[in-house]
């Protein structure tokens, strides 16, 4: 259930001037797509300047498997985070 | 794969320094343990902006208005990438707020000590700063992947927070009688709570042994702890002031200082709720995220209205 | 402490630059989500940096002028710095505009506010860097980028609000019924500004009042809100007639430096 308040996960990507690609530098909450921007400029890249930032919302990112041989359990999904909480199931849903 | 064997090659990428990510398999107390102490560091950084905080509108210059807003607005940013790295692991920040603010999740009890002069400001950067750097470098390199890069982070931006706390201090030791004063009484208060902060000693902390193992933690509490006496040690004769300790000696033998007892009577009062500040850190907390409410439903209200007319305008 | 023309048009941007920085500083810690806490912090950041560059210009200015007449206890001249100016003047020599020393109110305020002033920074800034005095240039210059960003920022943050739900519409309401009648200030030319403006020093505040007044209304037409009307602005600001809350502000702001004279921080 999604609260009336809760803001959306983002993935943050940078690029320093000197650098050749994006690189994931962490995540953060922001309301809409211009926020994200704002909120990455402000706090990924206080000491930096003249960077590219992209923001995708998590739910966006699809990620590949990790090795069979290295995971127990096979992923049911694609998504970046595997653990199951990051699907918005009600409340009322016990046990699961 | 069975789970035993899924166990091990767990515990062999941990052996090996390989980084665990957050699609691995990993022991669920593992993920437990981490979840748990990258929300409480995520939370010490939050509630520790506020007894410096408190100091913003009354710095006594505009360069240490400036370095100190600078300071607090680091320490938001450190909590934001810890709980950026807490949320890969399936909770999500409005569920660690939440546990933060009900009083299940701690959070380090340094910030339950009230801030009372300007001195404080020194003393917290030198004393509670340096005690979290020793902490946070060895972080650097733990097992899991998001939350040594988030140390990385950290503490590459650490590194002005802690020189500006002893500067502070070095220009009130050589001011007037009343700033020498200041200086001195801030170290009385501010040095004991920082020795706590390294936790309970070697022989009380059960978990310590798993989490070494584990490489989330890489150095024991006492070993953490006696270094930083050490240093501190040294460091405070530059000051001309003492460290509230008759019992600090340095001991030619063990190639180390010997220090006096610690109150663990006043740690474990804090540590429940009973220390000067705990209510109105909390407080001031829960304040910020009941008024900022409608804020936050405004801005994801008006998102929604603009992405319904996107789609409108596409369709 | 009476001061030149020049050196007053100085200290009534730094002034202007310096207490909103410090009011917006009265929010870290206390803000909406963290992130929102981090972005007013590094805007607060650049008006103190602004009000540094400003008081420094000012100082240097003034002891090069040797407008201090007070002497030390012994005999040397009072050497004013940016300290100085922002902690040992008294409210009736602070040139800030009264919209600047209001009390932060609840988010929704502080946005607006910061948005009215950004409008003007920002268009002032803009010309400003043409001016005669060429580090006054300089300083314009630097300081357009900052304040291009907190326009953005603060007119987004005007429109969600606006344009949000129920409750953060009518709350916006409220804060413009307040703020209205503090925007005529920032466009009355004050003595000091006229001469100035037109020796090329100052701006001329006629010609970027259309600019303002044009993108305020865009902005506020997307945030559902409507400008106030004109009839009567406060003002005093300039000439160092303000509002009770300064004094408050400069009592919390200078206690250190009042109480412990003299000293090193």
């Amino acid at each position: 259930m999604m609260e009336k308040d809760a803001w959306p996960l983002w993935e943050i990507f940078i690029r320093s001037k000197q650098g050749l690609d994006h690189k994931h530098v962490g995540s953060l909450h922001a309301a809409d797509a211009a926020m994200a921007i704002e909120n990455a400029r402000d706090a990924y890249t206080r000491r930096m300047e003249g960077v590219s930032i992209w923001v995708v919302e998590s739910k966006y990112v699809h990620a590949s498997n990790p090795d069979d041989s290295g995971s127990f359990y096979d992923p049911a999904n694609d998504k970046i985070y595997r653990h199951p909480t990051f699907y918005d199931l009600p409340d009322e849903l016990k046990h699961m | 794969m069975t789970s035993a064997a899924a166990e091990r090659n767990f515990q062999d990428k941990v052996d090996q320094d390989i980084r665990i990510e957050p699609k691995d398999w990993m022991p669920e107390a593992y993920r437990k343990t981490l979840v748990r102490q990258m929300s409480q560091h995520a939370h010490s950084e939050i509630v520790g902006m506020l007894p410096e905080a408190n100091w913003i509108t009354r710095a006594p210059s505009l360069r240490r208005k400036a370095t100190l807003i600078a300071k607090v607005q680091d320490e938001a940013g450190h909590g934001l990438y810890l709980y950026a790295a807490a949320e890969t692991l399936g909770t999500s920040r409005d569920e660690m707020i939440d546990q933060l603010h009900s009083g299940k999740a701690k959070y380090s009890s340094i910030f339950n000590y009230p801030t009372l002069t300007w001195a404080d400001m020194g003393a917290i950067g030198w004393l509670v700063d340096g005690a979290a750097i020793m902490n946070q470098v060895p972080l650097c390199r733990a097992s899991y992947g998001p939350y040594a890069r988030a140390m990385v982070r950290i503490c590459k931006e650490e590194s002005f927070h802690q020189r500006q706390g002893f500067e502070i201090l070095l220009v009130l030791s050589r001011g007037s009688a009343g700033q020498r004063r200041m200086c001195q009484d801030a170290i009385d208060r501010w040095w004991w709570p920082s020795v706590m902060m390294f936790g309970p000693n070697d022989d009380a902390s059960p978990n310590t042994a798993q989490s070494m193992q584990w490489k989330i933690k890489r150095f024991t509490n006492d070993e953490l702890r006696q270094r930083f006496i050490d240093i501190c040690a040294e460091q405070i004769k530059l000051l001309g002031m003492t460290l509230p300790d008759d019992r600090l000696v340095w001991n030619e033998e063990r190639g180390h200082y010997d220090f006096g007892p610690i109150d663990w009577e006043e740690f474990r009062n804090v540590l429940n709720g009973h220390g000067p500040c705990n209510k109105e850190r909390i407080e001031a907390r829960v304040q910020a995220h009941v008024e900022g409410a409608w804020v936050r439903e405004a801005a994801l209200a008006h998102a929604r209205k603009n992405s319904v007319l996107k789609t409108e305008e596409a369709a | 402490m009476p001061v030149p023309v020049n050196i007053e048009y100085i200290l009534h941007l730094a002034d202007n630059a310096l207490v909103l920085g410090h009011r917006n500083s009265e929010w870290t810690g206390h803000g909406p989500i963290l992130e929102q806490d981090i972005a007013l912090s590094n805007i607060a950041l650049d008006l103190i940096g602004q009000a540094r560059n400003l008081y420094q210009h000012a100082a240097a200015l003034m002891n090069a002028g040797e407008v201090m007449t007070e002497r030390r206890a012994d005999g040397a001249r009072t050497e004013v710095t940016e300290d100085y100016l922002a902690y040992l003047r008294d409210g009736w020599d602070f040139r800030n505009c009264l919209l600047v020393e209001l009390p932060n109110g609840d988010w929704g305020m502080t946005v607006l506010r910061q948005f009215f002033f950004s409008t003007y920074q920002y268009f002032l800034y803009r010309e400003l860097r043409h001016s005669q005095d060429s580090e006054l240039a300089a300083i314009a210059e630097k300081s357009l980028k900052e304040v291009t960003y907190h326009l953005r920022w603060s007119g987004e943050w005007v429109i969600r609000l606006g344009d949000g739900t129920d409750e953060s519409h009518s709350r916006m309401e409220k804060a413009l019924g307040q703020l209205w009648k503090y925007t005529g200030e920032l466009f009355e030319p004050s003595g000091y500004e006229q001469g100035l403006a037109a020796e090329g020093i100052a701006v001329d505040l006629h010609k970027i009042r259309p600019l303002w007044d044009q993108r305020v209304e865009e902005v506020l037409k997307q945030a559902q809100l409507t400008p106030g009307s004109n009839e009567w602005m406060q003002t005093g600001g300039k000439h160092g007639k303000h509002t009770e809350h300064l004094g408050y502000l400069l009592a919390e702001m200078q206690f250190l430096q009042r109480a412990y004279p003299g000293c090193e921080w």
